[in-house]
C-alpha cells in the first residue's frame, strides 16, 4: 500500500525533500511463519498460515508508525489534523471533539492515542492510528490543561469551572480521583513518582499530588505569591517555575527537595516601569531551558528573561517586539523562538542563545498562535490561525519549506512528546 | 505629501471611523476569547455571555472594555479600540444575537 495515497496537505508545496522516503510494497510485508519440513501437521496448518499471514499483513509494513506523526487543533471546528513531520504533510482528520480554543493534548507511552484537553471541560481520547475518537467525557464545565503520569495510567485535567483537577484512567477514561481546590487551577505537569504538580491562581498555592498509591496523597506549598497564571516543570522533573500575574517576579520550587520551598526569582524585573497592557497571557512550558538558562517571558514588558539553570539568578535580558507568549527553546537550545500577543501576532523572532541577541525577525502571516520543533530542531511548525496554514521552516536556513492547509489552526504537538517529562 | 495623497486620507479618515464589523466579531471570538473562551463562556476571564452581562449598560461596558479591570489581567484597550469600536462590542456582547 503506497502510503502517499493518503497525503493530501501541501496547500503551497515550497521545497521538496531530497530523498522521497521509500514504502514497502505489499507483498514484501508479510511476516514470515517458519514451519517445520517435517512437521506431521504441516498442511493442515499451512491454510490457517494464509489465513494468519493475512492478518498480520495489517499489522506489518502496511501499519504506520507513529514516531513521526502529530497532531494540529484545528479551534474553530472542533477537528484535529493528523500530520507527518517527516512529509511535512497532513494526512487526515479526526472531528467531533467541541470547543477546541485553547485545547492542548497529550501523548500515550506508545504514541498512538492522544488525550485532548478541550475548553469546554471535554476530555477526548483518539486513535492517531485509526483517525477516530475512541473516548470521550465531559469532566468539567470548563478547563485548561492536563498531563498524563509517566506511567501512563493516569490523565489529570486542570479545571477553571469548578476548580480543581480531575484525573482518569488513561484506558477508559473513567474518573479515578477528584481533587478539589476551591480555584481555578493551572500549570499542570507531571513529575517522576506517578505524581502530578498544579497551582491555584486564586489562591497562591502550589499542590502536589502522589497517585502512585491507593488513593492520592496530596502536598500544599503556600507562599507562590499572588495569581499564578502558568506554570513549568523542566525534563528532569526537578524545577517547577510558576509565572506571576499579581507579582513584579516568578517563582521556584527544587520538587528534588523533601519539603520544596517557593524561591522568588527575577524579583522586581519590571522594576517600576509601567505595566504595558497583556492582550494574551504568556505560556510557559518545559522548553524554557536553553544550554545552562531558563529563558522566560516577562509579563506586561516586551522582554524575554534569562535566569541560569542551578543558581536562578538572572543572567540577562532580551527587548523582543511585543508582549512574548511562547519563548520556546529549539531542541538543541541554540536557539530560542518568540511570539508575541495581539496585535503584534504576525512576526517572530529568533534569539541566538550564546549572545542572547535577535538573529532573525520575520511575519510568518497574520496569527501566528503556537510552535513545535521537530525532536531533534531541525524545523519549525508554526500555526497561523487567520491565514489557515501551518508553516514549516528550515530553523538554521529560515527558508520556508512547506505550507499546509488547516481550518484555524492553533497548538501543534508531535507524538515525541510522550516520551518528555512536563509535555 | 502630495495633493493626491492627502485627498486620499481625507476621503480614507471617516471610512476607518467606522467600526468594522467583521474585524470587530473576529476580535472578540479570537482575542477576547483567548480569555473569555472562543464561546465567551469564560476561561482565565469570566464567562461574558448576554446572561452573565445582563446588568451592564453598553456605556458601562464599553468603559470596561476600553480602560480595562485594574488589578486583574482585564487590559485596557483603549491603545488598540476607538469608542464606537468599543461601544460595537459592548452592544454586540449584551445583543448575543451570536453563537
Amino acid at each position: 500500500m503506497n502510503r502517499s495515497r493518503y497525503v493530501f496537505g501541501g496547500a503551497a508545496p515550497v521545497a521538496r525533500r531530497a530523498t522521497p522516503p521509500e514504502y514497502l510494497e505489499q507483498d514484501e510485508a508479510g511476516p514470515v511463519l517458519l514451519l517445520g519440513k517435517n512437521t506431521p501437521v504441516r498442511h493442515l496448518l499451512k491454510a490457517a498460515a494464509v489465513v494468519l499471514c493475512t492478518a498480520l499483513a495489517t499489522t506489518g509494513a502496511q501499519a504506520q508508525a507513529t514516531g513521526d506523526l502529530g497532531l494540529v487543533v484545528e479551534r474553530a471546528s472542533g477537528s484535529l489534523l493528523v500530520v507527518d513531520q517527516s512529509e511535512r504533510a497532513r494526512i487526515g482528520r479526526i472531528e467531533g471533539l467541541g470547543d477546541l480554543s485553547h485545547a492542548s493534548l497529550v501523548y500515550s507511552p506508545d504514541e498512538r492515542f492522544a488525550y485532548v484537553f478541550g475548553r469546554d471541560g471535554g476530555l477526548t481520547k483518539v486513535d492517531i492510528l485509526e483517525r477516530q475518537i475512541v473516548a470521550r467525557v465531559m469532566q468539567a464545565g470548563n478547563s485548561i490543561g492536563g498531563a498524563i503520569s509517566d506511567d501512563g495510567r493516569y490523565v489529570a485535567v486542570s479545571n477553571y469551572q469548578p476548580g480543581g483537577v480531575r484525573v482518569f484512567d488513561a484506558d477508559t477514561l473513567e474518573m479515578v480521583a477528584d481533587i478539589p481546590t476551591g480555584s481555578k487551577t493551572i500549570g499542570l505537569v507531571d513529575i517522576p513518582g506517578t505524581r502530578f504538580v498544579f497551582s491555584l491562581w486564586d489562591a497562591g498555592e502550589t499542590w502536589i499530588a502522589d497517585l502512585s498509591g491507593d488513593a492520592p496523597q496530596v502536598t500544599k506549598i503556600t507562599g507562590m505569591g499572588k495569581n499564578p497564571y502558568d506554570a513549568l516543570v523542566t525534563g528532569d522533573g526537578r524545577t517547577y517555575i510558576a509565572g506571576l500575574f499579581g507579582e513584579d517576579h516568578l517563582t521556584a520550587l527544587d520538587l528534588w527537595q523533601e519539603n520544596p520551598a517557593p524561591q522568588p526569582i527575577l524579583p522586581g524585573y519590571a522594576g517600576g516601569r509601567e505595566g504595558l497592557p497583556v492582550y494574551k497571557m504568556p505560556h510557559l512550558e518545559g522548553w524554557a531551558l536553553a544550554g545552562t538558562d531558563f529563558v522566560l517571558p516577562a509579563m506586561g514588558q516586551h522582554e524575554v528573561l534569562w535566569v541560569d539553570a542551578r543558581s536562578l539568578q538572572e543572567t540577562g535580558r532580551t527587548a523582543v517586539h511585543g508582549q512574548p507568549v511562547f519563548a520556546m527553546a529549539r531542541p538543541d537550545g541554540r536557539q530560542v523562538w518568540v511570539n508575541f500577543a495581539h496585535p503584534l501576532n504576525d512576526t517572530i523572532q529568533v534569539i541566538d542563545t550564546l549572545t542572547k541577541q535577535v538573529i532573525h525577525q520575520f511575519k510568518p502571516g497574520p496569527g501566528v498562535l503556537h510552535m513545535e520543533f521537530t525532536p531533534r530542531g531541525h524545523e519549525v511548525w508554526l500555526s497561523v490561525r487567520d491565514a489557515g496554514r501551518v508553516m514549516v521552516y528550515d530553523t538554521e536556513t529560515f527558508e520556508k519549506l512547506r505550507e499546509i492547509e488547516a481550518k484555524n489552526p492553533s497548538g501543534i504537538f508531535f507524538t515525541a512528546r510522550a516520551h518528555k517529562t512536563g509535555l | 505629501m502630495n495633493k493626491a495623497a492627502l485627498i486620499l486620507a481625507l476621503i480614507a479618515a471617516p471610512a476607518l471611523a467606522e467600526p468594522d464589523a467583521t474585524a470587530l466579531e473576529r476580535l472578540v471570538k479570537q482575542d477576547c476569547g483567548s480569555c473569555h473562551g472562543l464561546t465567551l463562556k469564560g476561561g482565565l476571564g469570566p464567562n461574558i455571555t448576554p446572561e452573565t452581562l445582563a446588568h451592564y449598560q453598553v456605556e458601562g461596558l464599553a468603559a470596561v472594555i476600553l480602560d480595562g479591570v485594574p488589578g486583574t489581567p482585564m487590559p485596557p484597550w483603549r491603545p488598540l479600540l476607538t469608542a464606537d469600536d468599543a461601544a460595537w462590542i459592548a452592544e454586540y456582547l449584551l445583543n448575543g444575537d451570536h453563537e
